[in-house]
């Protein structure tokens, strides 16, 4: 099989043994050779100081190509990757490059509120303007009218704006205008230890605090070129597998709740109530934040934490089948989940789309098995993928996941043998360099890239969530929806507004 | 912060729920129908709702003072609250969300989170006060009716957290919003954020019998 994209990427000049860098004319092929392999699958695109990187995954895994950017604008990727545009319109907005050809130039970090533009380029201007009126996508038609929703939605969630264009009932066209959550995650990590800046990590996405802090530290590790010890990587590996547990059980009961059918939202809640209580007896902390660091893991598990685990675990798979049957036969249920919020397989694969999004439209990825990385390497365990692509599938996907989580947390701890949970960093002449680590959190990959000075403090370092890929497919998947339907769709892609505004 | 000892041995006892052994015990009988059981296991089982915590004084009467008796009498003894993400990482949002749950089931407390400001007592703001988000939440406090509470959950709400320093954030929710109640934690237990939502509660009801009050004024907005 040809692979001109992979190959072209794999010819350019080697940078800091992990990236390969293309000149203008390179780039420019680069975007031509994507268009002629589309299965090289496309992570990610952001900036640094003086340069443009592109994430991709080939057959050998992460793939990084880069692009030495002196002006003000680079080449955009998004004509060959549309999920390019979101990246694109991020760089332009935190570093003042403008992608050139883009298929969006419209902002979307940058909401005009700042002090400064371009705040993470190497000189910010000041901003004299004031904030701007959104644009949107047009939709046009008889009876085309808009829905404006949020950023302050009715529930207990996260702010981000959706414009509906609607006909009658019918969602026409929905678009997401989000980074209302934009704090300067990634200003805030430049110039610290990786061991300081692993709390920013940690608090990405405070759902995904595990997956966000391991792939921080993979990459941090890689950066350094240490390797924890092999019980933080069995330990790191339980509280993944706990973290999944716990978002799965929630998303399940909500996605009940969403379709107003409230008991398997009452029992979830219990049985994620219980294993929070678990795990704040087994590491000190109900979501595990701050658990995972670089070199390992920042507390060892607590003398009476495995049995408290396996009681929460165990209450959960007695809980198990009775939610499976009654989520499953009533129809009332079914009659809204089936067939709601479709994600086609050609569109899952086209964004690369991670976690239970993509599997629940046919894409069989898990970085966990495709990865293999420690300890899941040496773990058996089934990944499920289906192709119906509906709400009902997403959630088909999770109970799957569930049960394979349950088992792997169990063969998690049977494993742990007394030992080091925290190495530490190599000294300080050794410490630049850069690393790229790809982790399955509970809604996908997780993917982390950075830069260690020679102090061994961070030159940039950029985490990108799979819910960057997600957001662009939920506006595909609630097309030809009903209106009442998109907290199910929403809810059904779980995408994390935090962890994309950064 | 720790929750106090009463609710940590409430904790274990949820860890070891009663209901799977005592199933285990009545499915052991050779009853045929699975009905039985079942119900027999409803009728003894405690419930899954934990008692309320206990509100601190000192808090209540600080709250206290902060209110009006004219306004305790309007309120009575509930609090419609409505939630407002500020730019949060969702660590929050998911504490916030477990106290609907069967577990911490604040509705009985006379707390329900409300979809609107503008039918709320109160604003439970996390997150720092992220500069993409000033506006939208200071017009979510211009449009709840007086008298309001505004409480600042969250290490990120109460001064900024871990990301004050940064050019997209103005601080704590205090820069943006009069603050009556900070409720530390990152992010703060569900039980610690019960007792301050209690707390106001009580401070509502100090020295004064809820009367029923004038109708509310139109917010001017």
């Amino acid at each position: 099989m040809s692979r001109p994209a992979t190959e072209l990427i794999r010819r350019g000049v080697a940078r800091a043994g992990i990236r390969h860098e293309l000149d203008a004319d390179g780039w420019l092929a680069l975007r031509d050779a994507l268009a002629e392999e589309p299965e090289l699958d496309f992570l990610g695109l952001w900036a640094e100081e003086g340069a443009v990187h592109a994430a991709f995954h080939g057959p050998d895994g992460v793939l990084l190509a880069t692009l030495p950017v002196t002006g003000g604008a680079f080449p955009a990727l998004s004509p060959a990757r549309p999920a390019a545009a979101w990246f694109e319109r991020a760089v332009a907005d935190l570093w003042g490059r403008r992608a050139e050809g883009g298929t969006d130039g419209r902002p979307w970090l940058d909401h005009g509120r700042w002090a400064v533009t371009a705040p993470l380029s190497s000189r910010p201007a000041p901003n004299t303007s004031e904030p701007p009126q959104p644009v949107f996508l047009p939709a046009t038609g008889p009876g085309v009218h808009q829905v404006p929703v949020g950023p302050i939605h009715a529930g207990v969630i996260e702010p981000g704006h959706f414009r509906f264009h609607v006909q009658g009932e019918t969602v026409v066209r929905l678009e997401a205008r989000l980074g209302y959550a934009h704090k300067g995650t990634l200003g805030l990590m430049r110039g610290k230890s990786p061991r300081a800046a692993a709390r920013f990590a940690a608090r990405i996405s405070g759902d995904s605090t595990v997956a966000h802090s391991w792939a921080f530290a993979a990459a941090a590790e890689a950066a350094l070129g240490v390797k924890p010890p092999p019980r933080a990587l069995l330990l790191r590996g339980l509280m993944a597998e706990l973290e999944r547990i716990a978002n799965h059980l929630n998303d399940w009961g909500a996605l009940c709740g969403d379709a107003a059918f409230a008991w398997p939202q009452a029992r979830c809640g219990v049985l994620r109530e219980g294993l929070l209580r678990a795990q704040e007896a087994a590491f000190g902390h109900r979501l595990m934040m701050d658990r995972v660091v670089p070199g390992g893991v920042s507390i060892d598990i607590a003398r009476s934490g495995p049995d408290r685990l396996r009681a929460a675990l165990a209450g959960i798979g007695d809980g198990l089948p009775a939610l499976r049957r009654i989520t499953e036969e009533q129809a009332s249920l079914q009659d809204r989940l089936s067939g709601t919020g479709v994600l086609r397989p050609e569109l899952a694969a086209r964004f690369a789309a991670g976690g239970f999004v993509g599997r629940a439209s046919g894409r069989d990825f898990d970085a966990r098995r495709n990865g293999a990385y420690p300890p899941y390497d040496s773990l058996a365990f089934e990944v499920p993928v289906l192709q119906a692509g509906d709400v009902e599938a997403r959630l088909a996907i999770r109970v799957a996941e569930l049960e394979q989580s349950l088992a792997l947390a169990e063969t998690l701890m049977a494993r742990l043998e007394p030992g080091e949970t925290l190495v530490a960093p190599p000294p300080e002449a050794m410490r630049a360099g850069e690393g790229v680590a790809l982790v399955e959190g509970f809604r996908g990959d997780v993917l982390c890239w950075m830069a260690l000075d020679e102090a061994g403090l961070i030159r940039a370092c950029f985490s990108r969530d799979p819910s960057w890929l997600h957001w662009p497919l939920l506006e595909a998947a609630v097309e030809g929806n009903i209106l009442a339907d998109f907290p199910l769709c929403n809810k059904s892609f779980n995408a994390s507004y935090s962890g994309v505004d950064l | 912060m720790s929750e106090p000892p009463e609710n940590a041995s409430q904790q274990d006892a949820a860890a070891k729920a009663p209901w799977p052994s005592l199933r285990q015990a009545l499915s052991g009988l050779s009853w045929p129908p699975m009905l039985l059981p079942r119900l027999t296991c409803n009728l003894l089982r405690a419930p899954l709702t934990e008692s309320g915590p206990p509100v601190p004084e000192v808090t209540v009467a600080a709250l206290a003072e902060r209110l009006e008796a004219a306004s305790r009498a309007r309120l009575g003894r509930s609090l419609a609250i409505r939630h407002v993400g500020s730019g949060s990482c969702n660590g929050c949002e998911l504490e916030i969300n477990a106290l609907s749950g069967v577990v911490y089931d604040l509705e009985r407390l006379g707390l329900r989170f409300v979809a609107s400001p503008r039918h709320a007592d109160v604003l439970l703001v996390t997150g720092p006060a992220c500069r993409n988000m000033t506006e939208a939440v200071q017009r979510a406090w211009q449009c709840a009716p007086e008298p309001k509470w505004v409480v600042a959950v969250g290490d990120c709400a109460v001064d900024g957290g871990v990301f004050r320093d940064s050019y997209a954030v103005e601080g704590g929710v205090g820069q943006v919003l009069p603050v009556d109640l900070v409720i530390p934690g990152c992010p703060p237990m569900p039980g610690l954020m019960l007792e301050g939502l209690l707390a106001l509660v009580e401070a509502q009801r100090e020295d004064a019998e809820p009367q029923p009050g004038p109708l509310r004024n139109e917010p001017e907005f």
